[in-house]
């Protein structure tokens, strides 16, 4: 068999520890944070050096066996799901931070590295790294890259693809070769924008030129309850119409302030129907007038309360809330889905309104949390598994939401990817030809469809069983979704 | 040979038309960047001037949706009536360059030092591929992870790969009012302590120009925003570099206007980006100075922009023997790609998707 070809070979250079094949150590790579899907692969590689991956790449090549590259595990489409009987080359290992130059503001790192390191690492010079994803605490820049990641800070400093200057790749085929590089620009098709978000198909990312920016001086945050979604919505609207470009504005419904209060106690409301998080970041003398603009602007859209972080302590309480607002929306119900989808800001009302009559037509309680400054919706779908029939409803219900995502212009997925969750809803959002197109482009990199098999394309094989509950890591507190 | 024929398309379907019936044809738009078209010149033209014009913009979105040979100018005078602006400050707008142009080019100007470059502020695009088909990649919205990211393929494909019929991109709100200090340097080695030590500093500038006066390079430091606190805001940054003279309201907008449109560029010089780290500005400024070429550092010296006195092929093997690559944009060369190439292989493997029949002109 060729597994066992491929597996003999890696065993020659790679000590037993660090090549699982045991079905006993299997198990917790059988899913990610999407923890409906579940599958086995043949073995895992606990790669240690940039030169094992390239050579389990050659390999899986050689052997056409698939391959699926794995961090932190804590994709939320099933991005590093992996595939039946095929290799997992976790790049946990891989973790050090190469090169960190302050004058040209960039960090090389390896896959492995987790996103908050790369901020620790840069702070001592003034500088971070902006993107933010809710699981920053664990997930790994490798990730981060496959998946074009977001968080809260998209709408003014974009995704990312907009801090990846430069890459190292192995493709399927093994060809290991440089895009980009340390300069804020270059010449030529954008190779570098071209890999980030390709999901895993285009090969594997051996180190990661990473963009830093000056650690914005103050930050002016600004918390405000009302009496309905609409009101928040409609309070954003002014806040852009006036001209400001906040860093981050978050709203979360009553079920999410509920839920993130039981959990946190975060400070919160209880009894508002709408909350909404803005924050001002940047020089002070041009933030206190922003600020002082904000406010005016806020103060007009009839918040029941309103208030402003007084200190550093104040304005990480606020955010914790937020961060922790879907494990804690958890708590309310054994088992829930998170959906990604993705409207125009104008829309936001009209989506949530519908999300709303959808919920009650299944009978199912959905909670929103959302990042309202980029149209990025985050609806979370109660529901229990073991009531006979709940999980489809769910499923339909989520189908629903993606479907009026491109009903009003949007897109399905913000910043969590496709993967295998939201690959049939690709047909939906993209034309035949596009994805004739796309297949065509991974193909040209891999004609064996080798690399993360089964992800982003709507007919990809579909080898998963299905499971419901937390992700054990969820359980122990380390991950959370977003 | 006969003379080039010139198609102007008016719709995508005659886009479409034209590209499947030409087996050689290249692409142009405002004719700002001649260096991008081929030297010898293809049997057909593709005129894109008349795929003009917005097809969506909402302001309250941060979005708009034109067609790709819609002119920067009509662009910025119509965002400019809601307050916003393409904050990657595109060159050669008077010169009539337009959105697909920029694209299919990469080029940003200098307040790519704020918020990033055109690839950071495309959100979606339509093209016509080799094969004739009209392909969309992205979307519409600010933030979108769906599917390969085309449009950043996209950028900088020098019209290679596909012609562009429709463009999305980002805006932001235009800075109430800006303000410029000059700061000259007594060295190169000075001018690049400066900008290592700004980079790690937490002034927000628009933008950092690097400007070669009476053999000393001097720096222009922009900043912006609400009108009030500006002029304090520059005491600030005044005191903290101990030194700079203000700019004039009238000159701050006059040097931006010539930083942008490349004004300084001598009239039928060769034109070329060259992109850089801070450490290579001190090599490649060795050789522009042994040529007497002029140049300006952009967006804090993440590239070059060189007048270039000899011949394309000269520079060519300068930037070479520097490890260096550049793209020229006004003169001809056998191809707009000067010096050391990316990922040659990765390059032939999409082109051989997108362009099978090498109906544009080599990437190479």
């Amino acid at each position: 068999m060729a597994q066992t070809a491929l597996l003999d070979e890696l065993a020659r250079s790679i000590p037993p520890e660090r090549l699982l094949r045991q079905p006993a150590q299997l198990v917790p790579y059988e899913s990610d944070a999407l923890t409906a899907f579940r599958s086995r692969p043949a073995a895992v590689l606990l790669a240690a050096t940039q030169e094992e991956v390239v050579q389990a790449v050659r390999l899986c090549h050689r052997e056409a066996i698939p391959f699926v590259a794995r961090g932190s595990g804590t994709s939320l489409s099933g991005g590093s799901l992996p595939i039946q009987d095929g290799l997992v080359i976790a790049l946990n290992r891989l973790n050090r931070i190469l090169h960190l130059d302050p004058a040209q503001r960039i960090a090389v790192v390896e896959p492995g590295v987790i996103n908050l390191a790369v901020s620790r690492a840069a702070a001592p010079y003034g500088l971070y790294y902006a993107p933010d994803p809710s699981s920053q605490q664990i997930c790994t820049i490798g990730g981060n890259v496959a998946f074009n990641s977001g968080g809260a800070h998209c709408l003014k400093y974009g995704m990312t693809a907009n801090h990846v200057l430069g890459l190292k790749v192995v493709l399927p085929d093994g060809e290991v070769v440089e895009l980009g590089g340390a300069s804020l620009e270059g010449v030529g098709p954008d190779w570098t924008g071209f890999f980030v978000g390709s999901e895993g198909l285009f090969g594997i990312a051996l180190e990661i030129t990473l963009r830093l920016l000056p650690k914005p001086a103050l930050y002016r945050t600004v918390l405000a309850a009302y009496d309905s979604l609409e009101a928040a919505g409609d309070a954003v609207a002014s806040i852009v119409a006036a001209g400001l470009l906040p860093g981050a504005m978050e709203i979360m419904d009553a079920l999410a302030i509920e839920a993130a209060e039981a959990a946190v106690q975060a400070g919160y409301p209880r009894d508002a129907a709408a909350l909404l998080i803005v924050e001002l970041e940047g020089e002070p003398l041009q933030v206190e007038a922003e600020f002082a603009q904000l406010l005016q602007v806020v103060d007009r859209s009839h918040p029941r309360t309103l208030s402003v972080a007084k200190d550093d302590a104040d304005r990480a309480r606020i955010w914790k809330g937020r961060k922790s607002a879907f494990s804690a929306v958890g708590r309310l119900s054994p088992d829930y889905l998170v959906q990604d989808g993705v409207v125009p800001r104008s829309r936001l009302g009209a989506a949530l309104a519908a999300i709303e009559q959808m919920s009650r037509r299944h009978a199912l309680r959905v909670a929103n949390v959302f990042h309202a400054g980029d149209g990025n919706l985050h609806p979370l779908i109660l529901y229990d598994g073991r009531v006979d029939g709940e999980l489809e409803r769910a499923e339909a219900l989520a189908g629903e939401i993606l479907q009026l995502c491109i009903e009003l212009g949007g897109s399905i997925t913000g910043e969590h990817g496709v993967g295998v969750e939201k690959r049939q809803y690709m047909a939906a959002l993209f034309a035949e030809t596009d994805l004739a197109v796309m297949a065509e482009l991974r193909r040209a990199l891999d004609p064996g469809e080798l690399a993360n098999r089964g992800k982003m394309f709507p007919d990809g094989e579909a080898p998963a069983l299905r499971a419901q509950g937390p992700h054990p890591l969820e359980r122990l507190g380390l991950l959370s979704r977003e | 040979m006969s003379a080039p024929t010139v198609v102007a398309p008016t719709s995508n379907q005659e886009l479409q038309e034209a590209v499947c019936a030409c087996s050689h044809l290249a692409v142009r738009g405002g004719g700002s960047k001649p260096g991008l078209s081929p030297e010898q010149p293809a049997p057909v033209t593709l005129d894109l001037r008349l795929l003009s014009g917005l097809l969506e913009y909402d302001p309250g979105e941060f979005t708009f949706t034109a067609r790709a040979g819609t002119p920067l100018k009509t662009v910025a005078a119509t965002l400019a009536e809601h307050g916003q602006y393409l904050p990657f400050d595109p060159p050669w707008v008077d010169q009539g360059a337009t959105l697909g142009g920029t694209v299919a080019a990469g080029l940003s100007g200098s307040g790519r030092y704020r918020y990033g470059g055109v690839r950071d502020f495309l959100l979606g695009v339509r093209f016509v591929d080799g094969q004739g088909r009209l392909v969309r990649g992205g979307g519409k919205v600010v933030k979108n992870a769906a599917g390969f990211d085309l449009p950043k393929l996209l950028v900088g494909s020098l019209g290679r790969l596909g012609v562009l019929a429709e463009v999305t991109f980002k805006v932001f709100p235009q800075p109430e009012q800006y303000t410029t200090l000059r700061l000259p340097q007594p060295s190169l080695e000075a001018a690049l302590a400066t900008l290592a030590t700004l980079a790690r500093s937490s002034f927000d500038l628009e933008a950092l120009e690097w400007v070669e006066e009476e053999g000393c390079p001097v720096l222009y430091l922009r900043q912006g925003g609400l009108a009030a606190p500006l002029a304090e805001r520059q005491a600030a940054l005044r005191s903290w570099l101990g030194g700079g003279e203000p700019l004039a309201a009238a000159d701050e907008v006059r040097f931006w206007h010539t930083a942008r449109e490349l004004a300084w560029v001598p009239e039928g010089s060769l034109c070329a980006k060259v992109p850089l780290r801070l450490e290579q500005v001190a090599a490649l400024d060795a050789l522009l100075s042994a040529y007497g070429a002029p140049r300006r550092y952009s967006a804090g010296a993440a590239w070059a922009w060189v007048a270039w006195p000899a011949a394309a092929a000269e520079l060519h093997r300068a930037l070479s023997r520097l490890q260096l690559g550049g793209l020229l944009l006004k003169g001809q060369a056998p191809s707009p790609l000067l010096g050391i190439r990316s990922a040659p292989t990765l390059a032939e493997r999409i082109k051989g998707v997108l362009d099978p029949f090498n109906r544009f002109p080599p990437l190479g």
